[in-house]
């Protein structure tokens, strides 16, 4: 009986195995099905946006139910969809991908991933306590400090405890690359989606910061009477935009860097040809991020900065676009004389790259300052920002999700639904969003619950709606393809698609300890150099030995679930002071778990040498 | 491949039309058709920068596409393992030295264009307004002529108009696409731009920061004669008698209404610095009612009998007693005989 075997077991003791998981590869699950369910969500609040603006003066969605129906689609789609299917595709790769047994620290990986569920699930609750946040997914005080009801304080304590998360899953990450690398696996033999992932968490640890320093700030002038924003008592509401965007900016990269590292492997497997200019896309990917911290203020041209920095501001944002440039040549560079195999995850890399770049040109034409006066605020600006993350995030999630599926799960996605719903998907996509750039410069502003008759803005709307339907449509046959594939998807082996990096060297899916023995090696690509100078399998750097694993711990769950009760109890102590027992209760949970994984000391267990010799190879 | 190809021109075919049907949008609210000097100053660089980034777009297609036909695994090339190259130092540096130039041939008069438009050294030779944004209305104080009007304002054509903008509230953005590019309204500091039109004509604006609930219909039209015409709607403006009795029954009643059911505690007519509400003093003229309705007896007084159903949010809801249909009416007649000027939207033309 192989230690690997999944048993028959019923579904208490397969929900106990999730909830308690320490595993890096169960969380990649956990994270891709948080993310996913998100992911539908924001999506369905995205077609009663387009539905409310298929014509002018509408009126299927109140004023305030749409501002609800915006700022939710915003939050959701950035913090609680894009961020963790990509931190689960962080998850399921990096560590064998580095060659390592699982992350840094496995306990504190379940805890982010905890801590951003119920982070979500308390900002999705206010839709059934009074009211979602109303305020635009950026919060601009004082609009957010006036908002009435619950909603904002949903968002400020939402995120306050998903942004932990986040926090603590980069630096996670970050000690797993510094730390945990293989025999030989030196920083420049990284795969480019390690690289990302390494750069990702250092924006993390970086930017996050001052959106909690925010939304603090933000949470203590709405229920405890400070006035950090408030005008009329001495406060300044431009500095919760500055917060905001120093966050938010490189929030954009957080997004998009994962996306170019795995476009980075796809390329290279799929052209069956090494990284054209690895070094220089390893040094554009740290620009790129280090750039990410110069430019917040480009969102801030109207604010009225003045012309010294809106100028800075201006020629750092066009800046960004030079080692952006260099990405994608060398991606094209990487497939030219290559031998290109187009299938499904190729085909959603392929379609990244002109989407991605009508998006990279529209940004530079957003940094020129004067011309943005006229984008800023409008259907430009949604265009733009909906071209480079679905165009570039969702279509790298994708991407990532057709090439990894078989080694997540065993099993590989349906090539002819993959190739359907790719193409569905893309069409809708330039139908929705094209547009917009006109629409924008034709005069309407974002978050506008209506349109007026008679303004030149019918026909584009109407189209915008109708790609909308066919993005659903093309979302939908994934979803029919994955179901498929579960139930009678095949089992293409540990190798399918001839891959290059590290993780094809392990079963699919792969044992709970990756790697019997961790592997030498021996260059970029390593098991590339294997299959063509070698003996096509990584040689071991160590002999056989015990293996240290760490225990599963409910720990992680209970301090969410605590700082979950503390939230509500937060959000509504306001109204009454017996709520303060809910925020006593959750702290108290989320505390004494925090004491409890203190004072017990937790050494984990081995598996022995003898446990694995006895499987056979 | 073919089905690759064809399904990316449909693609570009549909889209192209959609715009040609759409044209460049309605005249005098579009960016697209600038009227105006900071709206000129901004189309100049959309229209460089579109170019220059259409360059780089084209050059990436084009490279994109040749790779896709070319080296696109065909059959009985299953086993073939082509060359792995590690990089070109050559093509590496065209590829990041080309950008800069093109970075720099935007960026430079991206700067100038910035200083330009925000230069406020000689604001004082020329009109200046002062500009209070309001959920979900705007005031306008000419200060030096002890003006006070709202939703409509009159601007000479040809001149410089500096405006000075705070808010009253939350953050709004003063935008009349046509004209120039926006600017946000901050309730901490007077943001200071200047606006100028080429030609007559009543341009649309519209806020552009989002404010609340009825963000989307807080439009406002500016109105841009002639230097004469302007001078006369000042001179018009300045000599209202704010007691003058109305000539028939109907609005008499309507004053009398008017003053009874405390509208005169938030809405001023005639020159008066409190802006609670919107001031009234050419209410006939106007060229929208709550900024969006056609100036029509029936839409006042739908919106003086229920302004909440009218604009979700607005600050009028519940401050006043519940007027009856008739007081409503003549509220209405007297409120739409205040027309000061001769000169209104319809001068400006269209």
């Amino acid at each position: 009986m192989s230690i690997a075997a999944t048993q028959k077991r019923g579904f208490g003791s397969f929900l106990w195995d999730y909830l308690t998981t320490v595993d890096h590869k169960k969380i990649a699950h956990l994270y891709l099905f948080g993310g996913g369910f998100f992911f539908l969500l924001g999506g369905l609040e995205a077609m009663f946006i387009r539905i409310q603006l298929i014509k002018p003066e509408n009126d299927f969605l109140s004023a305030g139910l749409y501002n609800e129906m915006i700022t939710m689609h915003g939050t959701t789609m950035i913090f609680l969809a894009a961020m963790p299917l990509l931190l689960g595709l962080m998850n399921a790769v990096m560590p064998l991908q580095i060659g390592a047994r699982d992350v840094a620290f496995p306990f504190l990986n379940s805890l982010g991933f905890w801590l951003f569920m119920f982070g979500g699930i308390l900002l999705n609750c206010s839709w059934f306590l009074g009211g979602a946040p109303d305020a635009g997914w950026t919060s601009y005080a004082p609009l957010s400090i006036q908002s009435p009801g619950h909603g904002v304080d949903f968002y400020v304590l939402g995120l306050q405890i998903s942004g932990a998360g986040t926090l603590i899953g980069g630096i996670n990450f970050l000690v797993t690359v510094v730390t945990m690398r293989a025999p030989g696996m030196t920083y420049m033999r990284m795969p480019l989606f390690t690289w990302a992932t390494f750069i990702t968490s250092v924006l993390i640890l970086f930017a996050f910061p001052a959106l909690t320093v925010g939304l603090f700030l933000l949470m203590f002038d709405r229920m405890f009477g400070s006035a950090f924003f408030d005008v009329a008592l001495g406060g300044n509401s431009i500095i919760w935009q500055h917060l905001f965007w120093i966050f938010g900016h490189p929030e954009v990269y957080i997004l998009i860097l994962p996306a170019f590292g795995l476009f980075s492997d796809i390329f290279s497997t799929f052209s069956r040809k090494r990284l054209f200019g690895y070094t220089a896309m390893v040094f554009a990917t740290m620009l790129i991020a280090f750039l990410g911290f110069m430019v917040w203020a480009h969102h801030m041209f109207t604010v009225g900065l003045g012309p010294v920095a809106n100028s800075i501001f201006a020629i750092a944002t066009m800046a960004i676009a030079v080692p952006t440039g260099i990405k994608i040549f060398n991606w094209l560079a990487t497939m030219w004389g290559g031998s290109i195999e187009i299938n499904s995850a190729m085909l959603w890399s392929l379609g990244f790259i002109p989407t991605f770049t009508i998006g990279g040109m529209t940004g530079v034409m957003l940094g020129s300052s004067v011309a943005d006066y006229q984008y800023h605020d409008t259907y430009f600006v949604v265009a733009h920002f909906h071209y480079v993350i679905v165009g570039g995030t969702v279509f790298g999630i994708l991407a990532g999700l057709h090439y990894w599926w078989p080694k997540m799960f065993g099993r590989i996605l349906n090539e002819m639904m993959g190739k359907i719903s790719f193409w569905i998907f893309f069409i809708g996509f330039h139908l929705t969003f094209f547009v917009q750039h006109f629409l924008g410069l034709m005069g309407m502003p974002r978050r506008y619950w209506v349109f007026l008759e008679d303004q030149g803005l019918d026909m584009g709307n109407l189209v915008s709606t109708i790609g909308a339907f066919f993005m659903a449509v093309g979302v939908i046959v994934f979803l029919i393809n994955i179901i498929y594939t579960a139930v009678k998807g095949e089992k293409p082996g540990d190798d399918p698609w001839g891959g290059r990096t590290l993780e094809w060297a392990t079963a699919s899916p792969p044992v709970y300890y990756n790697f019997k023995q961790l592997p030498l090696v021996r260059g970029l690509d390593p098991l590339w150099i294997e299959k063509t100078e070698g003996k096509g399998k990584m040689t071991p750097a160590e002999p056989v030995g015990d293996i240290h694993m760490p225990n599963s711990s409910i720990l992680p769950f209970m301090m969410g679930l605590g700082f979950f009760i503390a939230g509500i109890g937060f959000i509504f102590q306001v109204d009454h002071s017996a709520w303060l027992i809910a925020v006593y209760a959750g702290m108290a949970t989320a505390i004494g778990s925090m004491l409890i994984r203190s004072l017990k000391d937790d050494h984990g267990y081995h598996i022995h040498k003898e446990e694995l010799e006895r499987e056979a190879d | 491949m073919k089905g690759w190809m064809g399904k990316f021109k449909s693609l570009f075919l549909l889209t192209s039309l959609a715009i040609i049907l759409a044209g460049c949008g309605r005249e005098n609210l579009t960016a697209l058709v600038p009227k105006g000097y900071g709206a000129e100053s901004s189309m100049n660089l959309i229209i460089l920068s579109t170019i220059v980034m259409t360059f780089v777009l084209v050059i990436v297609i084009i490279v994109y596409v040749i790779a896709l036909i070319r080296f696109r695994r065909k059959k009985g090339q299953e086993n073939f393992i082509p060359k792995q190259v590690e990089g070109n130092k050559t093509l590496e540096t065209v590829w990041t030295v080309i950008p800069i130039i093109l970075v720099l041939i935007l960026a430079v008069p991206t700067v100038a264009a910035t200083f330009d438009l925000a230069d406020d050294t000689n604001a004082s030779e020329h009109i200046n307004i002062d500009i209070t944004g309001n959920q979900y209305w705007w005031h306008f104080d000419y200060a030096n002529e002890e003006i006070q009007t709202s939703q409509d304002i009159y601007i000479p054509t040809g001149e410089k108009v500096y405006l000075n903008m705070l808010s009253s509230d939350v953050i709004h953005s003063f935008w009349v696409p046509s004209i120039s590019g926006k600017m946000d309204v901050n309730p901490e500091n007077v943001n200071t731009m200047y606006i100028e039109a080429y030609e007559e004509g009543v341009y649309w604006g519209k806020c552009a920061e989002f404010c609340g609930p009825s963000h989307s219909l807080m439009d406002f039209k500016v109105i841009a004669v002639s230097p004469e015409e302007y001078e006369q709607w000042v001179g018009d403006m300045q000599s209202v008698d704010p007691e003058a009795e109305p000539q028939d029954a109907v609005a008499q009643d309507g004053k009398a209404a008017f003053e009874e059911n405390s509208c005169m505690g938030c809405h001023a007519i005639g020159s008066s610095p409190a802006a609670v509400g919107p001031n009234l003093t050419n209410f006939g003229d106007r060229s929208k009612i709550a900024g969006f309705l056609d100036p029509t007896k029936e839409n006042l007084v739908d919106w003086l009998m229920d302004p909440e159903a009218i604009k979700p949010g607005n600050k009028m809801t519940g401050n006043y007693p519940d007027l009856s249909e008739e007081e409503a009416n003549s509220i209405a007649e007297y409120l739409l005989q205040l027309q000061p000027s001769e000169i209104t939207p319809e001068s400006a033309g269209n």
